[in-house]
């Protein structure tokens, strides 16, 4: 009776079983997610009326009883075979030119155009991270296309353009035109100002601290109103800057304190060795900070930086109130068109605004968070 | 004696020399400054002069001519223009101390929804802080006041609410509470309650510290704040009575009024900040390392107890910063009033009153000086809130 023949011992692992066929697939994913508790059932439920409450009449307004097609406000009323009329579309699609350019001169238009195409050059040659030459790139954005856009827009006899008043300009023209000076001035504005806040020079340091919290503690609205009532106050007369471009003046200063505040951040975020490193080989201030310490300082905050130009661009609204002709102008003004006056049009109208705003922004805020997801890589644990 | 020699600063020319660029860049900087401000001065008093506008603030005293549609303090045409001043003032701090009350209950609700396990839940959440962060404000005040509240019924058609309130394009008419003799008692009760739910507390910590049992102190303390006062009323009488709107021929008469402008901007300005402020709640929420839950639970905390002694406080650290900031936002984004018609400081200073006088440079230092006090002082009093919750380091 040799003991060792009568145990079993296993030798290979058991297989190992599938998980339960509750917590498999689809409904183990609305299981543990959706209906985990009596609470979570009932967060499912109060979701899910929400959602029936708010989406079937969103989708309706937009989509299903919308109007596609028409010449006046007839084809937007509501009658007794279509009771339920949804946005105006020709409405919008008849405007469209009138929230694009404003009153630029029609035979002009061309010239807004090419403006917009050298802007999107600007904007995506220098963001876009494999792209050849970013360098010259940024370059281009800062000195070549304003330039460029100003002799493009306001005109200049010598090249056979002729001059537009800016009071013609309007609409989604005059938005990106603020936003974009309002861009490119604010960073150059932005980084000398965080260095004056930094600075070991006491005035140098008060005057950029008094600056940056000033415009920091008003309103936009205010700056605003100063830049337009009280700017031209202060020059000679036969100096007084022309309206868009005190608005342009008010929105610039504006920006850069907020600039300033997001670079210094950057700035602070550098290691004291940077700059010891720097100063030990013997480079001067400028030379330490332009290439050493900014180019590391400007990097990680570039995505603050689009973030603070998100809400610049949807500042700039702002600009309404002071009586500049911008997008929403266009909005308010074509909304009361006798022509098109029904019941939906103002509806209609603030739609196709929220859904031009929403996907510029959404658009740079996601541009922002990749950025951010790059830049953390060499941070990331493996 | 060499050593004495090395000591000494290395001789530099003066150009070369920091000390005194530094003098010279802060000399010549500060007289570029001077001189601008000069020139605008001297600018601003030529074209001042010529165009026969007054200066200085005289104007403070005179008759300001004009009515205003919401007043907190008595006002009438014939008041002056610093009566204006008070009333807009009043009206912006009103907007903004309810605007931050609602934005703060909405935003830390939807910034937990974020976060809930609740997949449906929490993507409605993160879908509403999305859509409302990326659209402009001014464009959400103009949608709500002119296609939502302007697209209501007329005075005629008044939709009634149940509790005898009306709801038109004139604004919402609520019925206005009239407190009778005996308001006394109610406020003697409610006193008390609140003196009782004091000593409670302290009495719980006491017992707490010496003897370890816990006395429920925030259930106790509600039902004294709640049921005194109620206690109190009902033995006087309920001594309240309601005065109801009632439909007029052209108006109505009675009850309370809320302006649809008012509205619009409250509405719009909790909503849009109660994105910001959810995110800020996620994201401080999230900065508190899963391994404290869990050694509170190990030490055999309780969820509630773990959420309200661990996770939240060390959570707070990292939201109440951002969250300055947005209530000052808020504060200074309650300017926008003036585009929906809402009477606050800048619709009645720097709109109605600057266009009156024309003393653009005086009317707009006054509101800029306004705001930026409010700043000062929000930020003033949330950074000693800071400071006391701050982590204590060495």
């Amino acid at each position: 009776m040799s003991a060792q023949g009568d145990f079993y011992v296993r030798t290979n692992p058991l297989e190992a079983l599938p998980p339960p066929a509750h917590r498999r697939g689809l409904w183990g994913w609305v299981r543990e997610n959706l209906l985990s508790s009596p609470l979570n059932i009932g967060l499912t439920f109060a979701g899910l009326a929400l959602l029936w409450w708010m989406l079937p009449p969103l989708l309706n307004f937009l989509i299903f009883d919308a109007t596609w097609s028409g010449t006046d406000r007839a084809a937007c009323l509501a009658t007794a075979e279509r009771p339920h009329v949804g946005a105006c579309w020709p409405f919008i699609h008849e405007r469209i030119n009138f929230f694009v350019y404003g009153f630029y001169p029609i035979d002009q238009r061309w010239r807004v155009d090419v403006f917009f195409v050298l802007l999107a050059i600007g904007i995506f040659w220098p963001l876009t991270p494999r792209a050849p030459f970013r360098r010259l790139g940024a370059l281009y954005a800062f000195t070549v296309l304003p330039i460029a856009s100003a002799i493009l827009l306001l005109g200049f006899a010598p090249l056979g353009l002729p001059p537009v008043a800016t009071s013609l300009w309007g609409g989604i023209l005059v938005t990106v035109v603020v936003a974009s000076v309002g861009i490119v001035f604010s960073l150059p504005l932005g980084v000398i100002l965080a260095l004056g806040r930094r600075s070991r020079m006491p005035m140098v340091k008060l005057f950029s601290v008094i600056f940056i919290e000033f415009v920091r503690g008003v309103p936009l609205i205010t700056v605003l109103f100063m830049a337009s009532v009280m700017l031209p106050l202060f020059v000679p007369e036969a100096w007084a800057p022309d309206k868009l471009l005190r608005a342009l003046i008010g929105v610039a200063l504006f920006a850069a304190a907020y600039m300033a505040e997001v670079v210094r951040a950057g700035l602070q975020s550098i290691p004291r060795g940077q700059y010891e490193g720097a100063q030990a080989l013997g480079l001067s201030y400028w030379r330490m900070m332009g290439l050493v310490i900014l180019p590391q300082a400007l990097r990680v905050t570039i995505p603050n930086i689009v973030n603070s130009n998100i809400a610049l661009f949807k500042d700039t609204t702002l600009v309404f109130i002071v009586g500049i002709f911008d997008f929403l102008r266009t909005i308010e003004v074509a909304r009361i068109d006798p022509k098109w006056a029904t019941p939906v049009t103002s509806a209609t109208d603030y739609a196709f605004a929220a859904i031009f705003y929403f996907v510029l922004c959404w658009m740079m805020s996601r541009y922002a968070r990749n950025m951010e997801k790059r830049l953390a890589a060499g941070q990331r644990r493996r | 004696m060499s050593g004495a020699r090395d000591d000494a600063p290395p001789k530099v020319s003066p150009f070369y020399d920091a000390r005194v660029r530094a003098v010279v860049f802060q000399v010549l900087l500060c007289a570029l400054i001077g001189y601008l401000a000069y020139s605008a001065i001297t600018n601003a008093a030529e074209n001042l002069a010529r165009a026969r506008i007054a200066s200085g603030f005289g104007f403070w005293d005179s008759t300001a001519g004009f009515d205003i549609s919401q007043t907190l303090i008595p006002y009438t045409t014939q008041s002056t223009y610093g009566r204006a001043f008070w009333v807009g003032l009043l009206n912006t701090l009103l907007v903004a101390a309810l605007g931050i009350v609602v934005a703060t209950l909405l935003g830390f609700s939807i910034g937990i929804l974020q976060l809930s396990k609740n997949a449906l839940v929490s993507r409605i959440a993160s879908g509403y802080v999305e859509a409302v962060r990326n659209i402009p404000l001014l464009l959400q005040l103009l949608f709500w006041y002119n296609a939502v509240l302007k697209a209501l019924p007329n005075l005629r058609e008044s939709i009634a609410i149940p509790g005898g309130a009306l709801l038109n394009n004139r604004g919402l008419f609520l019925p206005k509470p009239i407190f009778g003799a005996g308001l006394d008692a109610i406020l003697v009760g409610l006193a008390l309650g609140v003196v009782g739910a004091i000593a409670i507390r302290f009495w719980a910590r006491r017992r707490q510290a010496l003897t370890g049992r816990q006395f429920p102190v925030f259930w106790t303390s509600a039902l004294l704040i709640v049921s005194l006062p109620l206690l109190l009323a009902a033995i006087v009488g309920f001594p309240v009575t309601f005065d109801y709107p009632e439909m007029g021929r052209f108006n109505i008469r009675g009850g309370v009024e809320i302006l649809p402008e008012f509205a619009a901007l409250l509405f719009g300005l909790s909503t849009y900040t109660a994105a910001f402020i959810a995110e800020a709640v996620r994201a401080g929420i999230q900065s508190v390392p899963h391994g404290q839950t869990e050694a509170a639970y190990s030490l055999g905390l309780r969820p509630g107890p773990t959420l309200r002694l661990v996770v939240v406080p060390q959570a707070m650290r990292v939201i109440v910063p951002p969250l300055t900031n947005q209530y000052l936002n808020l504060t200074k984004n309650s300017s926008l009033a003036v585009a929906i018609g809402y009477p606050d400081l800048v619709q009645i200073f720097t709109g109605t009153v600057l266009n009156q006088t024309g003393q653009a440079v005086e009317v707009v230092a006054i509101t800029m000086a306004v705001y930026l006090t409010i700043s000062l002082v929000t930020s003033g009093l949330m950074n000693l809130y800071n400071r006391r919750i701050s982590l204590v380091e060495r």
